[in-house]
């Protein structure tokens, strides 16, 4: 029999939301498949866009800063889109998650759902793409001749603590933007000025000394380098590399849900 | 056994809401909060598993309110409520339906928001577009569907799932004379299966043929309790 207690202002328990997701796990699976199919429902390509994104940026980025990375980075195709993917997930993902929480919110007020779930169907979603894009990097990997080598099965273990970071970053920005409907706009803005202090579209040598630890200490940086080191330099990540970028997944993880879960308990006053 | 127990339960909003942190800033800086509203205040009640229980009051009176903290939509500012055994909440119609996908479909995405799996709904799938009569239409995209026939379709899902308790908020005003005599006879049947029923209405006659108990809320506060007709007949002479 199941005894729920509905208590005053009391933060949600993570091992309670935790099994409450597991039984709704249809329901994560219909959330995810909804947002996949209707978001390309109409589109002549169809799931096909996923892949062709990368392509056209690839084509784009290429033109543009091949020629000036030239010397610091050969195959530049390669040593942008492998961070990129990884960057292109965390930002639409939580981007997304705001979205969906912002647009199912006349439904939570009806029906009894876990509270995150809509952002974890997010993030679930964003992964099936980024699964996506990667099988289109490999195909360019392979047109531009670039050695395929055996770290790249490290690469799936590297998405997941990027994977891990999103989902505490997301969690952290939907239960915000439920109260404060301007923090989307803010972070939709911020992004674009984080993917500049990020090493995706240039190589870290070419930035002044003066404004080098804004990149150093960018969480980001340590994320995208993870992913990028077992696919453009063929090579597995340092352990204190992946040791950090393992940290700060966790710290992003557990902040998150410090946040989301004190808040929860206010979020049907305000969707 | 109680299906569901509310201890001291208050539920408040603040009148004037912040929406932005420029907002924040703003109104911060001048210090000034908006007054609480009190959509409920220090309920106790208790509806023991099997009971079929109506709620009247008027509009504002804080009938939703009471069945969403029931259903754990809504957290409550004070108290505690408890639930026993599976609860399905009807409360708005059209909730959850997806405009373009078809009535199937929709079938199969309500249930997994009442936390069914796809085998639990396929099973059902027949009994449910029976009991809806919405057999002809069942492939068509939700869209173009009249408002009667969302009512019936989700009436039809939310009472053809397993739960033992069921909430339904004021959605048997819907759906043409055939319907709500079937919408009936399934309460019915309900209560006598030994299920919890909890009724919104303000179809007083429905109310007092389906429910034993009837509580009279008013301010967000409980003002009787007790059996339908004497509770009815004092709401209507109240009034």
């Amino acid at each position: 029999m199941i005894v729920r207690r509905n208590v005053a202002a009391a933060p949600l328990r993570w091992t309670d939301e935790v099994r409450d997701l597991a039984a709704h796990s249809n329901l994560i699976f219909e959330l995810v498949h909804r947002d996949l199919t209707i978001r390309y429902k109409r589109s002549l390509f169809g799931f096909l866009w996923t892949m062709l994104h990368p392509l056209l940026l690839m084509l784009i980025f290429t033109i543009v800063f091949s020629r000036l990375f030239r010397r610091e980075t050969p195959h530049y195709e390669t040593y942008f889109l492998s961070a990129y993917i990884a960057w292109n997930f965390f930002s639409q993902t939580t981007s997304n998650s705001m979205a969906s929480v912002a647009w199912n919110g006349p439904l939570m007020k009806r029906v009894r759902v876990p509270r995150s779930i809509f952002t974890l169907a997010s993030n679930l979603s964003g992964l099936v793409n980024l699964g996506l894009s990667l099988v289109a990097l490999l195909i360019i990997m392979l047109f531009a001749r670039m050695p395929l080598t055996p770290s790249l099965a490290f690469v799936p273990v590297s998405l997941l603590v990027v994977g891990i970071f999103t989902f505490g970053v997301s969690l952290m920005v939907t239960a915000v933007s439920i109260f404060f409907a301007d923090v989307r706009e803010m972070v939709q803005a911020g992004l674009p000025a984080l993917l500049y202090m990020t090493p995706v579209i240039y190589p870290v040598s070419i930035v002044p000394d003066g404004f080098r630890w804004i990149v150093e200490k960018n969480p980001l940086t340590v994320l995208v380098g993870i992913v990028r080191d077992p696919i453009y330099y063929g090579r597995m990540p340092s352990p204190q590399a992946f040791g950090t970028a393992l940290l700060i997944s966790l710290i992003s993880l557990v902040l998150g849900w410090l946040i989301f879960s004190r808040l929860a308990p206010r979020f049907d006053s305000r969707l | 056994m109680n299906a569901i127990e509310m201890q001291g339960i208050g539920v408040r909003y603040r009148s004037e809401k912040i929406r932005s942190l420029k907002e924040l800033v703003v109104r911060g800086l001048a210090r000034r909060k908006a007054p609480y509203f009190w959509s409920l205040r220090d309920v106790t009640l208790s509806i023991a598993s099997g009971e079929s229980v109506g709620i009247i009051g008027a509009n504002g009176a804080g009938k939703s309110t009471l069945l969403r903290v029931a259903a754990g939509i809504v957290c409550p500012s004070e108290g505690v409520a408890i639930s026993r055994g599976s609860i399905v909440p009807l409360m708005e119609l059209g909730t959850g339906f997806e405009a373009e996908l078809s009535g199937r479909e929709n079938i199969f995405f309500n249930g997994a928001l009442l936390g069914r799996s796809r085998a639990q709904m396929r099973s059902q799938l027949d009994a449910i577009i029976a009991f809806s009569g919405l057999e002809q239409f069942i492939d068509a995209p939700l869209r173009t569907y009249s408002t009667g026939m969302v009512a019936r379709l989700a009436f039809s899902i939310a009472t053809a799932v397993d739960a033992e308790t069921i909430l339904l908020d004021e959605i048997l005003a819907v759906g043409d004379a055939a319907f709500r005599q079937r919408c009936d006879e399934r309460i019915h049947s309900f209560v006598r299966e030994g299920r919890t029923v909890v009724l919104v209405s303000h179809e007083l006659e429905t109310l007092v043929r389906l429910c034993r108990r009837t509580v009279w809320l008013s301010h967000g506060a409980v003002v009787a309790d007790g059996a339908s007709e004497q509770v009815v007949a004092d709401y209507q002479r109240q009034r």
